[in-house]
């Protein structure tokens, strides 16, 4: 099981590599992100036990999560709604 | 059950806990915890890169067409190896396998190793090219026909860059640390299948850092298609 996991993480690794080669325009950032989060998931479900552990450290871990979503997304939208007044993005 | 391992699992359980159970839930809520405010600190990092990366995208790619991708990749498989023998190495103290989780621990411990000192050579070589924010900063593309467009926000990505890799290799030294307690504690015999918290904490401790090197490997190394050597 273990090592079926290590197997995804290492063919994971290898084809964001490959895929930060090809242009995608902005989808190279979500295909990026896109597969450090399948690559994370998977070891916060196998090798981190989170799939065998209790509800308690369920909702602790996806708490961390969406704190972590209300940093980016609170943020950002300060960031990306000023472009209109300042040069920010170009 | 023989009486000395009776007398090992009694010594394990804390008063304050009614049962082996109930400790162990206690010990991985508590370590989960802890990596929770570990998420929110890496999280600020993260939060600063996005926030320059969005308002200066440009400067972003050509700091990072500076990164080797090779020793980058190298190092993300290393430390996925070294989650691999690490997760392994738990498995083996829960199945009661003291010897095997001392050698899959030591192998991780030199994995670990590995990992800091490809990072050591990625540093001096950025070092020596004065891709250090500071007063001795230099940026130069390497391409005489392209000179640098934005090297005074090239610097805020190498701050960035540093800050990020290096409190995460700050956290590598650390896990090495703790394996190698675990190592030492666990020669000793202080493992059981009924108790081994230690060992599933620092695994937990170790699989995190690993995670967080998988989101910075393509957010740092990887930010543009040209890579060139």
């Amino acid at each position: 099981m273990y090592v079926l996991i290590w197997a995804i993480l290492m063919v994971g690794t290898a084809i964001t590599v490959f895929a930060a080669t090809i242009e995608l325009g902005v989808f190279n950032i979500v295909l990026a992100l896109l597969i450090a989060t399948v690559k994370g998931t998977l070891v916060v479900l196998f090798f981190m036990h989170l799939r065998y552990s209790t509800k308690l450290t369920m909702v602790t871990v996806i708490a961390s999560i969406f704190w972590l979503f209300i940093l980016f997304s609170l943020t950002m939208t300060d960031y990306i709604t000023r472009a209109w007044s300042t040069n920010i993005g170009h | 059950m023989a009486t000395s391992e009776i007398q090992v699992a009694e010594r394990a359980l804390q008063h304050h806990f009614a049962d082996m159970d109930q400790q162990k839930e206690t010990s991985t809520f508590g370590m989960w915890m802890f990596l929770l405010t570990e998420i929110m600190f890496f999280g600020g990092l993260f939060c600063a890169y996005l926030v320059y990366r969005a308002s200066y995208y440009h400067a972003f790619v050509e700091g990072s067409q500076k990164m080797n991708i090779w020793l980058g990749g190298t190092n993300t498989a290393v430390l996925i190896c070294s989650s691999l023998t690490m997760a392994l190495g738990v498995r083996a103290a829960q199945m009661a396998k003291p010897k095997l989780m001392i050698v899959l621990l030591l192998i991780t411990i030199l994995f670990g190793f590995g990992f800091l000192g490809i990072k050591a050579v990625e540093y001096h070589e950025h070092w020596v090219n004065h891709e250090f924010p500071g007063p001795n900063f230099h940026f130069e593309t390497g391409d005489p026909a392209h000179p640098p467009t934005d090297p005074v926000h090239t610097e805020i990505y190498f701050s960035l860059y540093w800050a990020m890799t290096g409190l995460h290799a700050l956290h590598m030294i650390i896990g090495v640390g703790l394996v190698a307690w675990i190592v030492i504690v666990g020669a000793r015999g202080a493992f059981t299948p009924e108790y081994y918290n230690p060992v599933e904490n620092v695994g937990l401790y170790w699989h995190f850092v690993d995670l967080v090197w998988i989101y910075l490997f393509p957010l740092l190394y990887l930010i543009s298609k040209k890579h060139g050597g």
